[in-house]
């Protein structure tokens, strides 16, 4: 279930990563070496619309930073060797630790992180693939409407960030900020420069 | 997208989560700096989506985009199945430049 629905947000990736330039090899060797979709999205956006490639990999490397927070959490769920733990940290991702967080047991946790993680692996990679096929076959992707699809798919991504108050404030903040900015700096900076609006974070809550 | 920003994001995205799995062991992070972590992708998809919807290089713009995406939005927050929510966007927005262009 859970893979069939990273399925479909690979072949998207896939799609938007052969239509805004990319190679069918580089799409791949993103989704394989990479293999955090929010950050994979957004360097391939960033790089579409004539953004610096130091703007796409700060920002990639920004959205990758919470899968650290999630490796200090599954530090104590991944057991074995050194090797079998440097293989695990490729598949510490939002889903993997979710389903690990959810089990009641040590032996269960480790069993869901291994399961969900390989399984999205598997699907987020075939996925892309596929996408990246079909994506080389359309001419001109504003005419399928393509251009709005993208932002729509990431609105849906959005969604569930804000149901908390800070998350209402940082998406706010962060897309104002970044639409005021675009007449005045080069493409790319100001998704960076929205990213301040997390210290919104910094105010405990009450 | 050159190999080499590829590569940079491949091992920087490898670098933090095996930081956090190998690295940092038992520790944790003050507790500060994981609700400002929390809301990093709050506030770049939020960046994304209005960037990506109402601007054009460096000039904002109002466009059949803004009608697809308030589409496709309206279906994802009546919970519409991500396939759907990206193929609304994409007809209404195919749509309007059949019926204006």
């Amino acid at each position: 279930m859970l893979g069939a629905a990273v399925g479909v947000f690979g072949v998207a990736f896939g799609v938007l990563a052969t239509t805004s330039g990319l190679s069918v090899a580089q799409a791949c060797a993103m989704s394989v070496l990479v293999f955090t979709g929010a950050s994979q999205f957004l360097a391939v956006r960033v790089v579409a619309d004539g953004g610096v490639s130091a703007a796409a990999i700060a920002g990639a490397l920004l959205l990758a930073a919470r899968n650290g927070v999630y490796g200090m959490a599954m530090s104590r769920v991944v057991r074995g060797s050194r090797w079998r733990r440097m293989i695990a940290a490729q598949l510490v991702i939002d889903e993997s630790t979710a389903m690990a967080a959810a089990q009641d047991d040590p032996a269960a946790r480790e069993r869901a992180f291994w399961a969900t993680g390989l399984a999205v692996f598997v699907f987020w990679n075939a996925g892309t693939v596929v996408g990246a096929v079909l994506g080389r076959g359309i001419g001109d992707p504003t005419a399928l409407g393509l251009d709005a699809a993208f932002p729509a798919g990431f609105v849906a991504l959005l969604l569930p960030h804000l149901r908390t108050r800070p998350g209402r404030m940082a998406a706010g903040i962060g897309g104002t900020a970044a639409l005021a900015l675009v007449p005045f700096v080069p493409a790319g900076v100001p998704i960076l420069v929205a990213s301040l609006a997390t210290l919104v974070g910094l105010r405990r809550p009450t | 997208m050159s190999w080499t920003t590829i590569l940079l994001v491949a091992i920087g995205a490898y670098g933090f989560k095996a930081v956090g799995l190998l690295g940092l062991g038992d520790r944790n992070l003050p507790a500060a700096a994981e609700r400002v972590l929390a809301l990093v992708p709050a506030a770049l998809l939020a960046a994304l989506v209005a960037v990506d919807t109402f601007s054009s290089g460096r000039s904002l713009v109002l466009d059949a985009r803004a009608a697809g995406v308030a589409a496709g939005g309206t279906a994802a927050l009546l919970r519409a199945p991500f396939p759907v929510v990206v193929a609304v966007a994409a007809l209404v927005a195919a749509a309007i430049r059949q019926l204006v262009g």
